[in-house]
């Protein structure tokens, strides 16, 4: 703690690790100077406490042709209470690659923002961007550090996708990484999803994803998948006219990580629901 | 070790200028120039891997003249402060001023309890929401520093860029028109220009130096969130075109540039999502990255030879992979 309140008055010069040139690593380089500020290194608590906290739901990754679609609902339950309508999910981890996260919420965006920093930081520090699976291993070692909460009610697990600048030609530069409490770390073929939901959205993903899809029909297979999920598990969100509230959809391409317009999203849950409703009428 | 001869501070302190003011003045110039959307950064640097020009935050950078491995490690330090700070408060309350005090302060201490002073002169950048807002941090191997307006000129023969700045300088330039005054003011006092061979064998006839003799760097305003953005290959090319109808190496790279209008290229490495989709090199970052090098020597800073041996074997090799397209 001594080096980062001597940083942060700015009156005094670099604590000696600053000007340590070895480490491109945020995580590493806050373990040293502010190890307070790292998740999982802080006492995990003595009794289960999932049911203090929000927790956030249901997350689906599909890829495509032009790479990778990810989304997620926008609910987060505290027990049986809804504890947000409208929280976000899913994060752009840096220009090429998404994560989503499922569990403790409040954990969960502390991650996610270590994450995104780790990732600029090696970017800046080193000049050339991390590779897609170095990423996909630098976020697993952090989920483990959160095993001992995990055990708590304090799970964290995310789903992490992203459009691989040096994939081999004939291959998918689309690609799914998902992890487990312990930090075990998967590579996902075609789609994959996480969170309460995730059963009912893979079973919804298993009818509609094809290899090769267009964006178009890869993003309606994936907000279809959320539709369903909010459909059985009642900790997932559905499609919200009322509020105009959305689920949340990343797509990586060539291009690099966009996030869909509301509008966009709305337009395929309302096509959705449309077909749905017809085909209630007619049974 | 005994000190047979007495030596007052001030003679101690005037030898170590004296010895600091040499190494930076060995080195080649960098400058770095506001324009109209934010701050431009050109040095005359013949290597694309070992950098004088960095990003620092959101909206600040750093440029630098001297030591490699002196100014490659204040870098890193800057990196890691600005990004603590971003972490532990918000990515809002990193400034370019707290950048520049710790740099101020870390010089200082060197200079004055150190037997050997940092041979560097650093720059740090911060760029505004308005031009008004610009900020351009001047930093010197003793730890003074200085806010200067318009431009800053470091290194190498520093004092006639400077002069020649002060003639062709105006605010608001657009970016062609700033980096045509940098680069007409460095090349003026370039030893690699001086020889009459020389400057033909560059292929800059006019008397300019070359796309490849330069590292060029923007913070632009209008980019979202990271300002920075290096500018290469090709976009460099078209922006330094129209000087020389032609001939060699600037005629080549001119035509290269298929997209004349794109202002710039973004770093190899970041997305086309952040940059102009349009730039031909936006997907620079696959083309030759992990082209390693291992330790090599400083750039022709006659310094050199210190230079870090872990530098990051592989910065980058989008700037040939772009200027071939």
């Amino acid at each position: 703690m001594d080096g980062l309140t001597q940083s942060h008055t700015g009156r005094s010069g670099f604590p000696p690790a600053y000007l340590d040139r070895v480490g491109s690593s945020f995580t590493d380089f806050l373990g040293v100077t502010a190890p307070d500020l790292l998740p999982g290194r802080r006492p995990v608590p003595q009794i289960p406490v999932g049911d203090l906290t929000p927790h956030g739901t249901t997350i689906v990754a599909v890829t495509y042709d032009g790479g990778v679609l990810m989304g997620g609902d926008r609910r987060a339950t505290m027990g049986n209470l809804i504890s947000s309508r409208d929280i976000e999910k899913v994060y752009p981890a840096d220009s090429w690659s998404v994560i989503g996260i499922a569990g403790a919420a409040g954990i969960a965006i502390e991650m996610v923002k270590l994450y995104q920093v780790e990732l600029e930081h090696y970017e800046k520090i080193e000049g050339l961007t991390l590779s897609l699976d170095g990423k996909a291993n630098r976020l697993a070692q952090m989920i483990r550090g959160n095993l001992g909460a995990a055990l708590q009610g304090l799970a964290v697990v995310p789903l992490f996708a992203g459009y691989d600048l040096d994939a081999a030609p004939g291959t998918t530069p689309g690609r799914i990484f998902s992890y487990d409490v312990t930090g075990g770390n998967y590579e996902e073929r075609g789609y994959s999803a996480v969170g309460s939901g995730s059963l009912f959205a893979r079973n919804s993903l298993k009818k509609t994803w094809r290899p090769g899809l267009d964006g178009d029909t890869a993003t309606r297979s994936l907000v279809e998948a959320l539709y369903d999920a909010a459909d059985d598990d009642s900790a997932t969100g559905g499609p919200d006219p009322v509020r105009r509230l959305y689920p949340i959809v990343y797509r990586v391409d060539a291009e690099g990580a966009v996030r869909l317009t509301d509008d966009d999203v709305a337009a395929v849950a309302g096509t959705i629901t449309d077909e749905r409703a017809a085909a209630e009428g007619q049974g | 070790m005994t000190m047979p001869y007495y030596a007052s501070p001030e003679q101690l302190m005037r030898d170590r200028s004296e010895y600091a003011r040499k190494g930076i003045s060995r080195g080649r110039s960098v400058a770095v120039l506001t324009y109209a959307d934010g701050v431009l950064f050109i040095a005359e640097n013949p290597s694309s891997t070992l950098h004088k020009v960095g990003e620092i935050y959101d909206r600040i950078g750093f440029a630098a003249v001297g030591r490699y491995s002196e100014f490659e490690s204040l870098r890193v330090a800057g990196v890691r402060l600005a990004d603590v700070r971003g972490y532990s408060y918000n990515r809002r309350d990193v400034t370019g001023r707290v950048i520049a005090n710790a740099y101020a302060q870390t010089l200082g201490e060197i200079f004055t309890q150190q037997t050997k002073p940092f041979e560097v002169e650093l720059c740090v950048a911060e760029v505004g929401e308005v031009a008004e807002g610009d900020q351009l941090y001047r930093l010197t191997f003793d730890g003074s520093v200085v806010d200067e307006p318009d431009f800053i000129v470091m290194g190498g023969q520093a004092d006639a860029v400077t002069a020649r700045l002060r003639e062709d300088f105006r605010s608001g330039l657009d970016l062609r028109e700033a980096l045509m005054v940098g680069v007409r003011a460095l090349s003026a006092s370039s030893p690699a220009m001086s020889g009459s061979s020389n400057a033909t064998a560059n292929g800059g006839g006019d008397g300019l130096l070359p796309a490849s003799q330069l590292e060029v760097a923007v913070l632009d305003r209008r980019r979202p969130k990271r300002a920075f953005r290096r500018v290469v290959g090709a976009a460099l090319g078209s922006l330094l075109g129209d000087r020389s109808a032609g001939d060699g190496t600037a005629g080549e790279a001119a035509g290269g540039a298929t997209h004349a209008h794109t202002p710039s290229a973004p770093q190899p490495g970041t997305p086309a999502g952040l940059g102009d989709p349009a730039a031909p090199d936006t997907a620079g970052g696959t083309a030759g990255s992990g082209e390693g090098s291992g330790p090599q020597t400083g750039p022709a800073d006659g310094v050199g030879g210190g230079t870090d041996g872990g530098t990051d074997g592989g910065t980058d090799g989008g700037t040939e992979g772009a200027t071939s397209s």
